[in-house]
């Protein structure tokens, strides 16, 4: 996967509104592959901790509920041009993954 | 409006390994219990939450019917003083809490996520507030199309 | 009694008498819509839809797919060739010409017919039209480059209406074990409801594929004309068929005028 997730940042005045696509298959466990009948393991994102200038902010628990190629937007107080804003998630099979971006 | 377009990828060593620290500190701290939880009361018990009162103070947006039960979006807006964590659950799931996000100090007390909702259930969001619960529920209904694949 | 209207004494209709007849049709059935409403199908009369699509388009989680379709696009032949050397401005606003009448060929070109074409001419192999992994995604993308353009096509030979009129034909006719025709749903019911779905209307289907239903699994236009023929229970015609192709060629006739956007949300 060339992207591991993608990131949109809108500064409003001094909140920084985030939405961020992270690919993921989040699987639940419960579904059969349709070509060898088999069950696909669960394989989900159950951390996720979104930074500001290196200080948490959220730090989000999910459970394979949460929906296949998961959606989060959440927005940071006290904001400005030159911010970063990072985000990291692990998985339930160690995966993780992390990126970093700036307020525009 | 401002917006970036520039994102960049972090490698393990730099910006990746300042933040994978805290992650690998927080593994321990996944709810287990809760997550387990196969009743919203057992899943409220698990997270600490003995009493929950209604409020009108948190607004949810979801959909009256679920186009697709796999990706039903929603939007949480707390209007209450001192929101520290939102819970997600989905009342008929087989594990009802869905997601639960701790708002830290310089965040918003909202979040927009899309979960899956195995059918037509009570979407019961949980807000943690001054160490005090609270909560709002609304059924979203959840069906099978006809013409569905 | 539809049918008796698109066929007029025993003379058959034109396909712009046709669309018109259709649009009346339905001003009738919706009231007072917008056409270029119609391209958000049943959404149009379902605000409650219409929200849900309106949040997951802002930020599409089949994102990926598309991009994958943008490398494809992309890449070099082995010849060192691209896609958009076959088409004119690049490939921009051409998918809105698309299914057209090859005079010379005696048959109908679909837009992927078109992508196979440039393949086949630069020396690689032709791709499945059923393959999501490379047809599919490819045309994922390379449609999005003709995003907003006006439908636009055109059957101004006595060869093409012919092929139109094949088309719309097997748009009237039924098939499969239930024994319905895309007309009996897709016109006769359009905007009522089967089980608690509700029938969108056939003017402006055209405009908006591919489709990633349930906000993942690709599906061109001639893969959906797939399944609704297996969920009447007939066998359905392979992708890239001449019996798909002239079905397009008058689907898409009917969303003349109607802006495209392809890869978008269904349920």
């Amino acid at each position: 996967m060339a992207d591991p997730m993608r990131i949109r940042i809108t500064l409003q005045g001094e909140v920084a509104d985030v939405k961020v696509l992270i690919f993921h298959p989040m699987e639940t466990g419960l579904r059969k592959d349709p070509v060898s009948g088999e069950i696909v393991p669960l394989h989900f994102i159950k951390h996720v901790i979104a930074t500001h200038n290196g200080k948490a902010v959220i730090d989000a628990q999910w459970s394979q509920a949460v929906s296949r190629n998961p959606f989060l937007n959440f927005r940071v107080r006290g904001a400005k041009a030159g911010d970063k804003i990072g985000i990291s998630w692990q998985d339930n099979l160690g995966e993780s993954a992390s990126i970093e971006s700036t307020v525009g | 409006m401002n917006a970036i377009r520039r994102k960049i990828l972090s490698t393990l060593l730099g910006a990746g390994a300042v933040m994978l620290a805290p992650l690998r500190a927080m593994a321990s701290r996944w709810n287990q219990p809760a997550f387990d939880a196969r009743s919203v009361d057992d899943a409220l018990k698990y997270i600490g939450a003995s009493s929950v009162a209604d409020s009108d103070r948190i607004v949810l947006k979801a959909p009256e019917i679920a186009e697709n039960g796999a990706i039903v979006p929603i939007e949480v807006s707390s209007r209450i003083p001192g929101t520290q964590t939102i819970f997600i659950l989905a009342e008929k799931n087989p594990q009802p809490l869905a997601a639960s996000f701790d708002l830290l100090e310089g965040s918003e007390p909202f979040i927009a996520t899309r979960i899956k909702m195995a059918e037509t259930a009570n979407l019961k969001v949980v807000v943690k507030a001054g160490d005090k619960f609270y909560t709002v529920t609304r059924e979203v209904k959840v069906t099978i199309g006809g013409c569905g694949g | 009694m539809v049918t008796a209207m698109l066929w007029v004494g025993g003379v058959l209709a034109s396909p712009e008498q046709d669309r018109l007849e259709i649009i009346a049709f339905f001003g009738n059935r919706f009231g007072d819509l917008p056409l270029d409403r119609y391209v958000l199908g049943s959404m149009m009369v379902n605000p409650d839809a219409r929200a849900q699509y309106d949040s997951i388009m802002e930020f599409p989680p089949f994102q990926a797919d598309v991009d994958r379709g943008r490398t494809l696009w992309e890449t070099p032949f082995r010849n060192g060739h691209h896609f958009a050397d076959c088409f004119p401005d690049r490939g921009r606003n051409v998918a809105g010409s698309y299914p057209y009448y090859d005079t010379s060929l005696g048959r109908v070109v679909t837009f992927e017919m078109a992508l196979n074409r440039c393949r086949r001419q630069n020396g690689e192999q032709e791709f499945t039209y059923e393959d999501r992994s490379t047809m599919g995604v490819l045309t994922a993308y390379a449609r999005t480059l003709s995003d907003g353009m006006r439908m636009d096509i055109r059957v101004d030979t006595p060869g093409a209406l012919k092929k139109y009129e094949a088309g719309k034909a097997l748009y009237f006719r039924r098939i499969g074990q239930m024994n319905l025709a895309c007309a009996s749903c897709h016109i006769a019911h359009a905007g009522h409801y089967f089980r608690d779905e509700i029938i969108s209307p056939t003017l402006g289907q055209a405009t908006h594929f591919p489709v990633f239903r349930a906000g993942e699994y690709l599906y061109t236009l001639q893969m959906r004309y797939q399944r609704c023929m297996e969920a009447v229970r007939a066998v359905p015609f392979p992708a890239g068929s001449e019996e798909l192709n002239d079905l397009e060629y008058f689907h898409s006739y009917l969303s003349n005028g109607l802006p495209l956007r392809a890869s978008v949300y269904r349920k």
